[in-house]
């Protein structure tokens, strides 16, 4: 069974003139995969920004219900920081992690929103506290074993390669432990084993348990990946539906795919 | 291997800075005797001097820029780290060498006249304003130009509290030190969504303003005359000598730093230590994993600017006397050069620097009126050779077993 985790409607963002988002209407299932595809400038990123808290949406809404649980939030206006408490994390499309900052120090401060460690418990180094931490680093070490990093955790950040530093980024964002992951382009600037390997990550993540909703112009990943692909242009919805429908679905040919005719 | 371009460029420079120190190194007028001392010597002095500097600068920076190219054409290689790092890293020389500092420091005052032991105190107190700022702007990355507000506040409210309700030391030192964290958080509110130069510009009006206020409203804090007879601290009601206070206030500095460095160092490797670091290195990224900014930034508002007012009341205590004029914003340019020059987030880093920027003016006295020239000039040089600081951070090492997780 699968129910509705995300539920985006009529959403719309301007900056100035432009609507980078215009009433712009979908969901995501929990347990699926889903692509957001859509030629350079339809607004994907800004769709992510909007729905993380990062910029607050024009008008309408967006809401986000965890599995199992009852009633679903509104996250309009939200901060970012109040978002990923609720279970929706992220990446960046340009890498934004902390250069200067071990990796495993990167997934730990991950756990930051799932700990409560304050000034008190950091000077006196409680019982508790000691716990605690002990707890997220092994759970950092851990989610950095799943994502292949285990063998540079005292590595700077800076210091990795560009695929890695995608997958830390990725690492990062579970540790938050949420329920939907959004991956903004995972797989630019990765050769084709790197590529491979991502698609093998990404399908464990959901069998996992979570739901991601991944923006991406690789459109082998995009197909062999998603379970269900929404295309945008210009901040609008123009299709969705399953990869073999995206694939033949004209308006899309014309948008996007068919660029040649 | 040394281009004959560059002697050119250098002979250039020399001749530049002869022409520019021409007024200064040169021309002496004797007022009394009516005439001009032609110093030529001098001259020669200053075209030698930048000239050799100058080779030996260009020299080091060709060989800075070998070793550079060097190292990006064999990628993989391990990154050399200085033998600073590599002592801190390992507790095996750590401890000895910090347990013969310690006694080096208990053994000081026997060692040295009560004048040396007077400065000795300054500059441990200059240790703690560092290492207080240091959580501010080395790890929370917020430039902060308005330090010394949160100095004056501990220091105002020991004089305050002591001469209108006769409060000792001991009472109000907690006192200014939670009244100074107020006032971090009052600065910080409104500076919360602002980075980098408008931050720093802000910061830099409100230290002005509380010196101000200090200046102008007699009433309140006695305007620019200052309060004095501030008491000493006392020692369980013992009347003290002046020698003996020095003393006492020697080793109360000593203890101070003692705790400050173990809470600094607690906080650093902590939850919130991280978050700062994070903050200061990608806020928005921060943002998304789910850390609380305003929190996070008042809170490291707040915590150095409780060090400021720990050390102010102590200020206060040891000059028995405080005015305005001992709050200006080259003390905060002071206390940020000591952050900067020592290495951004480094303890050990900004107790050498503090030491460095506090006694080196000190002991250059018999430079007379060049000292504060030499000083400048050792400033910059740092600046150009080692801009990162002399000690920088060192991130810290996690060690794993493998297929056993945790810390060994
Ligand atoms: N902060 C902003 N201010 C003004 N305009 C913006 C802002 N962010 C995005 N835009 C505009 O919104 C439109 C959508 O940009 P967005 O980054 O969401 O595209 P995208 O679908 O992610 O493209 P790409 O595939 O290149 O990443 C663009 O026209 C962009 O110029
Ligand atoms: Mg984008």
């Amino acid at each position: 069974m699968s129910e509705i985790i995300l539920q985006v409607s009529d959403l719309t963002m301007n900056f100035g003139g432009i609507k980078a988002l215009d009433t712009l209407d979908f969901e995501v299932c929990s347990g699926e995969i889903v692509a957001l595809i859509g030629p350079n400038g339809a607004g994907k990123t800004t769709f992510f920004n909007c729905v993380t808290g990062i910029y607050t949406p024009s008008s309408g809404d967006v809401y986000l219900h965890k599995p199992g649980g009852e009633g679903r939030t509104r996250l309009n206006g939200m901060k970012p920081n109040h978002v990923a408490e609720k279970g929706m994390a992220r990446t960046f499309q340009n890498i934004r992690l902390f250069p200067k900052m071990t990796v495993l120090e990167n997934v730990m401060i991950g756990r930051h929103c799932r700990s409560k460690s304050f000034i008190l418990g950091a000077i006196f180094r409680d019982k508790k506290t000691r716990a605690e931490e002990r707890s997220i680093v092994d759970y950092s070490y851990a989610l950095l074993e799943k994502v292949g990093l285990a063998s540079q955790v005292n590595e700077l950040a800076a210091n990795l390669s560009y695929g890695a530093q995608r997958r830390l980024e990725i690492a990062r964002a579970l540790a938050t432990e949420p329920f939907l992951l959004l991956l903004d382009e995972p797989a630019a600037g990765m050769n084709p084993q790197e590529t491979a390997k991502l698609v093998k990550l990404i399908r464990r993540i959901c069998d996992e348990g979570h739901a991601v909703l991944l923006i991406e112009h690789d459109m082998k990943l995009v197909m062999t990946l998603s379970d269900r692909i929404v295309v945008m242009d210009y901040g609008r919805k123009i299709a969705e539906g399953t990869p073999a429908e995206v694939r033949t679905n004209p308006e899309v040919i014309k948008a996007y795919l068919g660029e040649d005719d | 291997m040394f281009p004959l371009k560059e002697f050119k460029k250098s002979l250039l420079v020399a001749l530049w800075f002869v022409a520019l120190t021409f007024p200064l190194m040169v021309i002496q007028v004797d007022p009394i005797e009516r005439i001009v001392n032609w110093r030529w010597n001098n001259m020669f002095f200053v075209a030698i001097g930048s000239f050799v500097l100058s080779v030996v600068g260009k020299a080091f920076f060709a060989r800075k820029e070998q070793q550079l190219s060097k190292k990006r054409t064999a990628q993989n290689e391990e990154v050399q780290d200085t033998i600073f790092q590599r002592v801190l890293r390992e507790p095996r020389y750590l401890w000895p060498i910090s347990l013969a500092c310690l006694a080096f420091a208990i053994a000081f005052p026997f060692l040295f006249s009560t004048y040396q032991t007077n400065v000795m105190t300054t500059a441990l107190m200059y240790v703690v304003l560092g290492l207080g700022l240091n959580i501010v702007v080395g790890l929370a990355g917020l430039l902060d130009l308005g330090y010394v507000a949160f100095y004056a506040v501990g220091a105002y409210s020991y004089a305050l509290l002591n001469h209108h309700f006769d409060l000792g030391f001991w009472t109000v030192l907690p006192v200014g030190g939670i009244l100074a964290a107020f006032f971090g958080i009052i600065l910080g509110f409104p500076v919360l969504r602002l980075r980098g130069d408008y931050l720093a510009i802000v910061t830099l009006g409100f230290g002005e303003i509380i010196r101000l206020v200090l200046e102008n409203w007699n009433e309140f804090s006695m305007g620019p005359s200052g309060i004095a007879n501030i008491d000493r601290p006392g020692l369980f009601g013992l009347d003290l000598s002046l020698n003996m206070s020095i003393l006492y206030l020697y080793y109360l500095m000593i203890f101070f730093l003692i705790i400050t460095i173990f809470v600094v160092n607690r906080l650093q490797d902590s939850r919130l230590g991280r978050a700062w670091v994070a903050l200061r290195e990608d806020e928005i990224a921060c943002q998304a994993m789910g850390i609380d900014k305003t929190k996070t930034k008042l809170v490291a508002f707040s915590l150095g600017a409780f060090w400021a007012g720990i050390i102010g009341v102590v200020f206060a205590a040891k000059t028995t006397f405080v005015n305005p004029a001992s709050f200006t914003f080259l003390e905060s340019a002071i206390i940020l050069s000591i952050v900067v020059l020592g290495g951004m987030g480094s303890i050990v880093g900004v107790i050498c620097g503090a030491f460095i920027l506090i006694l080196l003016p000190e002991y250059l006295r018999a430079l007379s009126e060049f000292r504060m020239l030499a000083f400048g000039g050792i400033l910059v040089l740092m600046m150009v050779f080692r801009p990162e600081g002399l000690i920088s951070n060192v991130r810290r090492v996690y060690q794993f077993k493998k297929n056993d997780r945790g810390e060994k």
